[in-house]
């Protein structure tokens, strides 16, 4: 038994973290907040030059083919400097996609433009207010070709290529969900940009009319992919929260220093301290299950299930409560566009739903567990 | 990372369960699984007999305080095999509250900075569970503030003479020995005159008095000490170095991670799984699972942040304050979820006697002994100081007492 990433790892995690700390500052995040961009064009291929977007793709599909450990400390990197380019979307996502389920030409003519930079995924699978569900999902497939509306879609107006969840049936049953692949550009799609709370992040409604689309995986098993999907990338995301939130506690720390008041460091009143106490305990507990779901990750193994749902109601909880308490203790500053507070508050409740509210994942953490008591 | 066993854990987990299951007392395991955590009380046997049997078998087998060096009793084992072991011992694990205290922190102390004598005559028979130890450090004007404490150790020939008082002493009433801080000189800074010793029990003028808690059981004591006389022999450090002595007590108590720290909540989930509503099981409520999810995540966030910590010990690093997050985190979260097993049985979950209450009134044994897990071995507040402080770096409160002579400090008699 083990719990800690390599050396090796870690090595990799700090190469991130340098990089990140010069090519991605709160300024390139703003720009995009902002709206001068809708993603940062030059941070993206950065990152794809560092090797850091492909790095679990498999060799063969043009990337490190290192593993999903590697993945987690890169995406607990992204999230740590909030990124503002289309990494949950591309790599969590619709790479993932792919990987569990597109055939090998799928693979090959999408996963080597991932991992270069070149292409942009994303995965439509809501259709307005409500969680995962297949009841949910109207959108039609008939004929090799896609009817509805898709929304929210994260970076849907940038991406070039789109894994849509979409009804091939009416029985009734999952098996009439599919999985389909749709390339943006080829016409049929119109993707309208959606003001959402973390403009440094785009989400898009995507209509579709008459919409060319290719299956991905089998015809009646998009319910069970798209299932084990959402795992996947409730792990790496779960990394990227974990990031973010020890980068709050560490603004909010460095601020307790910093700050006087009653003739004090404000971080001497037991107030401040035990409020940063339970930010570094909430951030402790979420690190050590997104370990778990890692390692489950990266093994395949059976617990990947009960070890993602776990690891992402934990890194939400501590990404959400580090993010608000960091505001709290920067007082009245805080709350004020230009100190960088507000860009962890927003990123940390715009992750939080990316895949679902904390409910539903609550809802499946007790499933799962239940499942394997009762096993 | 692998979060599984590798050939030689394997290996060395199917030795341990061939043992356990050839030896442990299997006529009590009906009744450890039903019986509170933390507070155990069995109604078929003597508590402590039954743990003082499970001891020395453990003893003989080679399997008691695992990590300690052979010499001394122990077998010499890697962190990682302790917490094997922990995992299997399972539901016999709660036979060993009265031996905790002195595996954990008595003895590592005298390892530390007993002659190698003693060490060879205590030692083995603390890992046996003939002897057991205690540890007197709080007192009733020094709890959280420890090192104002006033119990007073002074010189005579070849001894020490000990006057004073202690409290919330567990075991006191049933151990043979126990570590001993006093002040030996009260004109300079607290922190600088203490000295610590180990002290038998059974020394005259001794007295310890069992004290009735808040739930009605008698684990803590005051003991009391009227002219005592120790040997020099048995002291621990040297004169004035009682505080770092104690330290070192403290960081081995941290070292001892790994350990599982009960929270209640397999309890809470297994219960909510059987329990009917009106609306059909417990845990089909939509409310009731968000509860169980949080301190699912908890639960697991805490057993995963012990394993990491265990990693760490593993490559040779020290443990730190960081794992006062443990205790922090488990004694709230079982008082909440003992208040929350109660609130699902309606106005019957007011009722204890275990004939007439769910799942034996364990819940109810939960909730009233559970405010004490939140004070023990260090309140709430202070483990939130102790994390803010050293492990976010944020700055010490204000003490007006720091530089002060011991004896000019204000106390409620002189100010």
């Amino acid at each position: 038994m083990n719990f800690e990433f390599s050396a090796e790892q870690k090595e990799l995690q700090d190469q991130a973290r340098k990089f990140l700390a010069e090519k991605c500052p709160p300024r390139v995040v703003r720009n995009v907040l902002e709206g001068k961009d809708s993603y940062d064009r030059d941070l993206w291929k950065a990152l794809a030059g560092m090797g850091f977007l492909g790095v679990s793709i498999p060799e063969k599909f043009g990337g490190a083919g290192a593993g999903y450990l590697e993945l987690c400390v890169i995406a607990e990197e992204i999230g740590r400097a909030l990124a503002p380019v289309p990494f949950a979307s591309t790599v969590c996502l619709a790479a993932e996609a792919l990987l569990i389920a597109g055939s090998e030409a799928q693979k090959q003519k999408w996963l080597p433009a991932i991992a270069s930079g070149e292409a942009i995924g994303t995965l439509a699978l809501f259709e307005g207010s409500g969680n995962p569900s297949a009841n949910a999902i109207k959108l039609a497939a008939s004929g090799g070709v896609l009817n509805g509306v898709k929304k929210p879609v994260p970076d849907g107006a940038i991406a070039d290529f789109a894994i849509v969840a979409a009804r091939t049936g009416s029985s009734g049953r999952e098996s009439d969900i599919g999985l389909f692949l749709v390339d943006m550009k080829a016409g049929g799609v119109d993707a309208k940009p959606i003001d959402n709370i973390d403009p440094s992040r785009g989400q898009a409604e995507l209509t579709f009319r008459d919409c060319k689309a290719e299956l991905l995986g089998p015809a009646d098993e998009g319910w069970s992919l798209l299932l084990h999907l959402l795992d996947r990338a409730a792990v790496l995301i779960a990394f990227e929260q974990i990031g973010g939130a020890d980068r709050a506690l560490e603004m909010a720390r460095d601020y307790a220093l910093d700050r006087i008041a009653f003739g004090r460091p404000i971080g001497s009143f037991q107030a401040i301290k035990h409020m940063l106490a339970d930010m570094y305990v909430s951030a402790t507990l979420a690190r050590s299950n997104s370990y778990f779901g890692a390692w489950a990750l990266s093994t395949n193994a059976g617990e990947l299930p009960e070890a993602a749902a776990t690891a992402r109601v934990s890194a939400t909880q501590a990404f959400q409560l580090c993010a608000k308490n960091n505001i709290q203790v920067h007082g009245g500053m805080g709350f004020t566009w230009e100190f960088d507070c507000h860009l962890y508050y927003r990123r940390s409740n715009a992750l939080a739903l990316a895949l679902g509210s904390q409910s539903y994942w609550e809802d499946a953490l007790i499933d799962r567990l239940r499942r394997k008591n009762a096993a | 990372m692998d979060f599984g066993d590798t050939p030689q854990e394997a290996a060395f987990r199917n030795e341990v369960r061939q043992w356990i299951d050839a030896n442990a007392p299997k006529h009590l395991e009906a009744e450890l699984s039903k019986s509170s955590i933390g507070r155990v009380k069995l109604k078929s046997v003597d508590t402590l007999e039954a743990g003082k049997a499970w001891q020395r078998k453990k003893f003989e087998g080679g399997w008691s305080c695992l990590h300690w060096p052979k010499e001394y009793g122990g077998r010499g084992a890697t962190p990682i095999e302790r917490v094997i072991w922990q995992q299997e011992e399972g539901v016999y694990g709660k036979l060993n509250s009265p031996f905790v205290i002195g595996e954990g922190m008595c003895g590592p102390t005298l390892m530390a900075y007993a002659s190698e004598a003693d060490k060879r005559r205590y030692l083995p028979k603390l890992a046996s569970g003939e002897e057991i130890w205690c540890q007197l450090f709080s007192e009733p004007a020094s709890g959280s503030d420890v090192a104002g404490l006033r119990t007073r150790a002074e010189r005579a020939g070849d001894d020490w003479v000990v006057n004073g008082q202690k409290i919330w002493t567990s075991g006191g009433h049933y151990s043979a020995y126990g570590i001993l801080i006093t002040r030996t000189d009260p004109t300079v800074p607290k922190h600088k005159g203490l000295t610590m010793f180990f002290v038998n029990m059974k020394s005259p003028g001794v007295e310890v008095k069992p004290i009735k808690q808040a739930n009605g059981m008698q684990e803590f004591n005051e003991v009391y000490f009227t002219d005592v006389r120790i040997p020099d022999s048995q002291r621990l450090g040297a004169v004035g170095e009682g505080w770092n002595v104690s330290l070192t007590t403290l960081m081995n108590e941290r070292m001892s991670i790994g350990s599982k720290l009960a929270t209640g909540f397999q309890e809470l989930f297994d219960f909510c799984s059987q329990l009917k509503t009106e609306n059909g099981l417990a845990i089909e409520d939509r409310a009731t699972r968000a509860r169980l999810a949080d301190w699912a995540v908890k639960n697991s966030g805490l057993k995963y942040t012990s394993y990491r910590a265990l990693s760490a010990l593993s490559r040779g690093e020290r443990p730190g304050p960081e794992n006062s997050i443990g205790k922090l985190v488990a004694g709230s979260m079982m008082q909440e979820i003992a208040m929350y097993a109660l609130d699902l049985q309606g106005a019957n979950g007011a009722v204890s006697d275990p004939a007439l209450a769910e799942v034996a009134a364990q819940f109810q044994t939960m909730l009233l002994s559970s405010p004490s897990n939140r004070i023990a071995g260090g309140t709430d507040e202070i483990l939130r100081n102790i994390i803010a402080e050293r492990v976010l770096g944020l700055p010490g409160d204000i003490r007006v007492d720091k530089d002060v002579p011991f004896n000019q400090i204000p106390t409620r008699g002189r100010r």
